[in-house]
């Protein structure tokens, strides 16, 4: 076997040492990656910058942990810039592992800002068939969500008493890791009009292209570099900060840039190895 | 009456669900949030039926003593376990952040889950070695245009502003009109499917008799 | 971090890396990880499901003399006779009611949203004055072979045949910056694990030392 059949032939644990070699070596001896915003995070944040004290916005946490990498750093972002503009916050969850991620953002800015439940936010919980529940939140939030997470009646927090449904909210920004985007652009902007913005994983955001350019959706925050963009500008406006370690997707995204030269070598020596052992095959 | 009642009602009930998109009368508002509602009322069972199956599996396993019992027993462990500490001894409070259930939840569900998944990264980049080959045109076209989205990542000094523009072009034009035939093809898709469901055409819900 | 933080931080990493000696092979610790987050997750949901739905929807208004709550209750009962061959058609009008609304719902909304809203976002200004003209030319032009290449029922051939591989061409860029955006979701899970552990043993570290 010559040099390039050992390579095509490697035990591909050796590939996985490789890559857990250059993930610790980055965690540790970390550095700043420059970032380019693009106009479609931007818009989001332009829009969340935009909202004034008493507006309500609702954010549509639709994850679970499996994409807590890419997704909680953007719940937190838009949550704290949200509660320092004291801009009011309607959450709800359509997933079914994701009650508690949710409840892990909401209680833990709560607590940073002061902000009280039934006053500040709400947080309606999980209801199943997500389709259904949009369609019924876009009549009455009631429909769905007669209490809220908690066991409280939606009609004695004195937040809800001016909320009937979407007409209410100013936007919905659904930060989701599976098919609940398709929900919200179909049957929240598509039958009631809400002015929507997404929050996808990577895997997702390159699909959701077409809506954005035909104004269906009005930002998409795409995968762990659109939240590191997001919290770039969170940043800037002073909404969150580095010292008191609140930009979450900005740490791991050195580990990101060495990973993704790591894997483009490995495109590149696969293909050498595969036109070299080509011709004698 | 078997297969004609479930027929009927699919066809009785689409229809109204069509219709009353476009008439907007209030005794059709009403009666769409009626079944707006028992829909979920009934989602709530349905949800059930998951977790039903999956627990006479785990218990099937331990009974039978079949190879991995144990880890049956581990799952049904955990499983139990989260129950009562859902429900004792704060009953709904154990909800809130902080409780015995929530920290289940964010120091050992969350981990697991999100290293599980954190897995698949190993394995693409196994598959980035062992199998993306530029074979055909067609695939040299595909890893190119990967390449250039993955390079976005990689601070390129005077060629980041060119690869920046690059990727925004890729994602904006070509990519964004492959997905639009792709999202075409859905909605036309979803539609001659739900229609064939309402007319009947369509019953694989149903079942064998 | 406290204490009990640092125990619990402590029991997370480790869940951790008992999923990542799978990389190596398949071993106990795994294995015991993988089932104790099935059975840890089911709880959960069961939990979530009985607080976040029965509850509020159906218990509640019960107690509260909403009686009518009673028949969508009995049709989702009615869907656990799927579990009884003999009974299995019971199941079917509830099946029926569920299935009914959504295609009823479907039809409309796919049609305006995936098909005629996307078709009116591709009629754009053309020209080739500006650059946005360009695009928007390019966008058209490959919108339309994009979805003759899924059109199998005319043969690929002549002047069709060159759109389809045009198609094609679009598709594969498509596929390429998906691919792409892929491998960054992928190597973020990893990424955050990493973060976590490093952050977790510095802390530990300082800690005791």
């Amino acid at each position: 076997m010559n040099f390039y059949e050992r390579m095509m032939n490697l035990d591909r644990r050796w590939v996985y040492l490789v890559i857990g070699v250059v993930v610790v070596v980055t965690a540790i001896w970390t550095f700043r990656v420059p970032l380019y915003v693009t106009p479609e995070a931007r818009s989001v944040y332009d829009f969340v910058e935009s909202l004034t004290p008493g507006e309500v916005l609702m954010i549509g946490v639709d994850y679970d942990p499996s994409a807590l990498a890419e997704l909680h750093p953007m719940s937190y972002a838009i949550t704290r810039q949200c509660f320092s503009k004291d801009v009011k916050l309607l959450l709800c969850c359509l997933h079914q592992n994701g009650p508690g991620m949710v409840e892990q953002v909401i209680a833990q800015v709560a607590e940073e800002y002061g902000k009280v439940n039934g006053v500040d936010y709400v947080y309606l919980g999980y209801k199943p068939y997500p389709s259904i529940t949009i369609l019924a939140m876009g009549q009455n939030f009631r429909i769905p969500f007669p209490e809220d997470y908690y066991g409280t009646p939606l009609d004695s927090l004195p937040m809800m008493r001016t909320i009937t449904n979407y007409d209410n909210v100013r936007a919905i920004i659904n930060i989701s890791a599976g098919s609940a985007t398709e929900y919200w652009i179909n049957y929240a902007n598509g039958r009631y009009n809400a002015k929507l913005a997404i929050g996808v994983t990577g895997v997702m955001t390159s699909d959701y292209y077409p809506f954005l350019q035909s104004g269906q959706i009005f930002g998409l925050i795409g995968g762990m570099k659109g939240a590191s963009e997001y919290e770039y500008l969170a940043e800037k406006g002073g909404y969150i900060s580095k010292e008191k370690d609140q930009l979450i997707a900005s740490k791991s995204m050195p580990i990101q840039t060495t990973t993704h030269i790591v894997i483009i070598l490995f495109i590149v020596i696969g293909n050498i190895g595969y036109f070299m052992t080509k011709g004698k095959k | 009456m078997r297969r004609t009642l479930p027929i009927a009602v699919v066809a009785g009930v689409g229809l109204f669900m069509l219709v009353q998109y476009f008439i907007p009368l209030e005794e059709f508002e009403t009666l769409y949030e009626w079944a707006l509602d028992w829909t979920m009322v009934i989602g709530c069972f349905a949800m059930l039926l998951g977790l039903y199956s999956l627990t006479t599996m785990m218990v099937t396993k331990v009974k039978r003593k079949a190879p991995g019992w144990g880890y049956s027993l581990v799952a049904l462990a955990g499983l139990f376990f989260m129950v009562f500490v859902g429900v004792v001894p704060h009953y709904q409070d154990s909800l809130k952040y902080g409780t015995l259930f929530m920290d289940i939840f964010e120091y050992i569900y969350i981990p697991i889950q999100a290293a599980m998944f954190s897995l698949l990264a190993f394995y693409i980049a196994s598959a980035a070695y062992r199998a993306f080959r530029a074979r055909t045109v067609l695939a040299t076209i595909l890893l190119v245009s990967a390449i250039i989205i993955m390079l976005r990542l990689v601070p390129l000094g005077p060629l980041s502003g060119i690869n920046q523009w690059l990727v925004n072009f890729i994602l904006t034009v070509p990519n964004m009109a492959a997905k639009r035939a792709f999202w075409l093809g859905v909605g036309l898709g979803a539609t001659a499917t739900a229609l064939k469901i309402m007319l009947g055409i369509e019953r694989g819900y149903m079942g064998r008799d | 971090m406290g204490t009990a933080e640092l125990i619990w931080n402590g029991v997370a990493a480790f869940l951790v890396l008992s999923i990542y000696s799978f990389l190596y092979k398949d071993n106990p610790l795994y294995k015991f990880a993988e089932h104790l987050v099935v059975g840890v997750s089911a709880g959960y949901f069961a939990i979530i499901l009985y607080y976040n739905a029965f509850l509020p929807k159906l218990i509640n208004p019960l107690r509260v003399g909403q009686y009518w709550y009673i028949i969508p209750g009995i049709l989702g009962l009615l869907m656990w006779a799927r579990f009884s061959r003999k009974w299995q058609w019971l199941s079917r009008p509830t099946l029926g009611f569920v299935i009914g609304s959504g295609a009823g719902l479907a039809i409309p909304l796919y049609l305006q949203n995936y098909v005629l809203r996307q078709l009116s976002a591709t009629m754009l200004p053309v020209g080739f004055s500006t650059w946005p003209q360009i695009t928007n030319v390019l966008i058209i032009i490959m919108v339309f072979c994009a979805l003759a290449y899924f059109y199998f029922s005319k043969e690929h051939k002549g002047a069709f045949g060159g759109a389809a591989q045009i198609g094609i061409w679009t598709l594969m860029i498509g596929f390429g910056a998906g691919f792409g955006m892929t491998v960054m979701g992928r190597v973020a899970l990893l990424a955050e694990r990493v973060v976590f552990l490093r952050d977790y043993f510095a802390v530990l570290v300082s800690s005791v030392f």
